[in-house]
């Protein structure tokens, strides 16, 4: 094993990645933020699309209680955060096509999942431990053997995603019309909801469960400010995900901070940037015809 | 009543939800071309139509045929606007991209050939043919209310069908607009030659252009032209009560004795 120095922040950027970079377990995060921020940055795009954030939510809350299960009978967490958001996938998907709006009930049976999973953290003898990293994100954490499960994941979900794009766009925007035209709609729904499933317990691992929403939901919302296009929307959401994980994972190894909170950070700038930007262009918009009208 | 060239033909035709009919004995024919305008009360039964044509919902009794066979679902010959949409404020894709999706969205993938104008071309001669060409990079979210139905139109024409269901295209909207989107409408189907059923609470914008009425009400239905379903027997009948058709001196219609007789289906 090599001997890697441990330098301060220095103005030379190239040097402290140089730096960054000799630690395994630094390329090993990097590797796994880059795969997590894709595969969100595009499923978070049909998340907003289908305003599906509070079922994404949900999702993530119910892996909570499958993630410290996980930890109590000592097994991967993602393991635990995989069955558990997927077992909440197929409820909601049997929930029904309306299962977007059906907030009472998936509120329920997240409070639930919530305390469950609080009761199986408080049977574990590092409880705080164990609770802060599952809630707030851990990739630090990350082993090889899950980055190559990530991989894999990556590729299934984009792979899902480019089979399903025309007609999901299709379901998300004109539902009834999609439906009058023959499309399967009940699958449809039910593999978009396990897709989300998935995405949302492989990026967990990056955010933690509350803090979902920074990859999910954030970079794509920004995104459609920025483009009109579908297409291009994804491409500008998987990039703010992108540079959010990336920068996010270098100051949290300047600063010892959590990465998680660095992602949310910039997220939530770049998304005030755009929507003041947009609001001013608006303004001007609007001001120029009401001085064409009069 | 039937006839040999119809694109929609039923004959005692009962619906409605589970056993429970909406409407029974139905027997109308509409030809290719025809624009029909489908009025009644809320809860009528109206809608109820366009899910059996499209294939949705099983007629209870009686025979329905378009194009000839029994109406199945994803049928591309038809073309549906349907009264609720999920755009809101907060949809923000551009207009060319749902008028898309109405040519290739139920197809799989990706658009195989992205470098490709052919499908764009498409798209833009269809919101050109509503007079919305200029709403195409406009995002969905901040158009009004006759705009984003000039988009849902021709989101629905893209596919060029043969019949066209339009389920209260009109509501929302004021009277210029309304009387803009009709023209529109009616261009539409005349120069492409579609069968068009719409749907709407008020007949007297439409009857300069109508070729047929169906007036669904009470359980039943009176089709056939407008001078012959707008008139007090007609109606009386349909209604099973005095109903008088008035008439103003531009051939305006004003239907009265309804509501004091039957005002809970209004």
């Amino acid at each position: 094993m090599t001997y890697c120095p441990i330098n301060p922040l220095s103005p030379n950027i190239f040097a402290d990645l140089q730096n960054m970079g000799c630690f395994e377990f630094m390329r090993t995060e990097f590797v796994a933020g880059t795969l997590i921020a894709i595969i969100a940055g595009v499923i978070g795009y049909f998340v907003v699309l289908r305003r599906s954030a509070f079922v994404a939510h949900a999702y993530s809350e119910i892996g909570f209680a499958g993630a410290a299960g996980a930890i109590l009978v000592g097994i991967a967490p993602l393991a635990g955060l995989l069955l558990g958001s997927i077992l909440g996938g197929v409820a909601i998907a049997l929930l029904g096509r309306r299962a977007t709006y059906r907030d009472t009930q998936i509120g329920i049976v997240l409070a639930f999942a919530l305390g469950l999973g609080l009761l199986f953290i408080s049977l574990y003898s590092a409880f705080d431990t164990a609770a802060i990293s599952i809630l707030f994100g851990e990739i630090e954490g990350v082993s090889v053997a899950e980055v190559y499960l990530t991989i894999v994941a990556c590729v299934g979900i984009l792979a899902i995603t480019g089979l399903l794009y025309r007609p999901l766009l299709f379901v998300s925007l004109d539902e009834d019309v999609a439906e009058a035209k023959g499309m399967p709609m009940f699958l449809l729904g039910t593999i978009f909801m396990l897709v989300v499933a998935v995405a949302v317990s492989f990026a967990v691992q990056v955010t933690g469960v509350l803090l979902i929403f920074s990859l999910m939901v954030t970079p794509a919302a920004t995104a459609q400010y920025i483009s009109k296009k579908a297409r291009s929307s994804i491409a500008v959401s998987v990039v703010i995900a992108l540079f959010a994980t990336w920068i996010g994972i270098f100051f949290s190894f300047y600063t010892n901070s959590p990465v998680s909170f660095f992602i949310t950070a910039i997220v939530f700038s770049l998304y005030i940037i755009v929507r003041l930007i947009d609001w001013s262009l608006f303004r001007r918009v609007t001001r120029n015809v009401g001085i064409n009208r009069g | 009543m039937s006839s040999n060239n119809s694109i929609i033909i039923a004959e005692n035709l009962v619906v409605g939800y589970g056993l429970k009919p909406v409407w029974s004995k139905a027997n109308f024919s509409f030809g290719p071309g025809e624009f029909v305008a489908i009025i009644g009360p809320n809860g009528a039964g109206k809608t109820t139509l366009f899910r059996i044509l499209l294939g949705l919902l099983p007629p209870i009794g009686g025979m329905i045929r378009i194009f000839g066979s029994e109406p199945k679902r994803g049928n591309p010959r038809i073309g549906y606007v349907p009264q609720k949409h999920l755009v809101d404020s907060d949809t923000r894709i551009e207009c060319l991209e749902l008028v898309r999706l109405g040519l290739s969205g139920t197809k799989w993938g990706f658009n195989p050939n992205p470098f490709s104008h052919k499908e764009r071309d498409a798209a833009m001669a269809v919101l050109e043919d509503v007079g919305a060409a200029d709403l195409a990079h406009r995002h969905l979210g901040i158009l009004s209310g006759g705009e984003l139905q000039r988009v849902f139109l021709a989101e629905a024409l893209a596919s060029r069908p043969e019949v066209l269901l339009l389920d209260e295209p009109l509501s929302n909207l004021d009277i210029k607009r309304e009387t803009d989107l009709l023209h529109q409408i009616n261009n539409v189907v005349r120069s492409h030659g579609v069968t068009a059923l719409l749907i709407a609470h008020n007949i007297n914008p439409l009857l300069p252009h109508l070729d047929k009425v169906m007036y669904i009400a009470n359980g039943k239905v009176a089709t056939g032209k407008p001078s012959q379903v707008l008139t007090s027997e007609s109606l009386s009948a349909l209604y099973g009560t005095q109903v008088e058709v008035l008439r103003d001196p531009h051939g305006n219609v004003a239907i009265v004795g309804v509501e004091e007789h039957h005002g809970d289906m209004l």
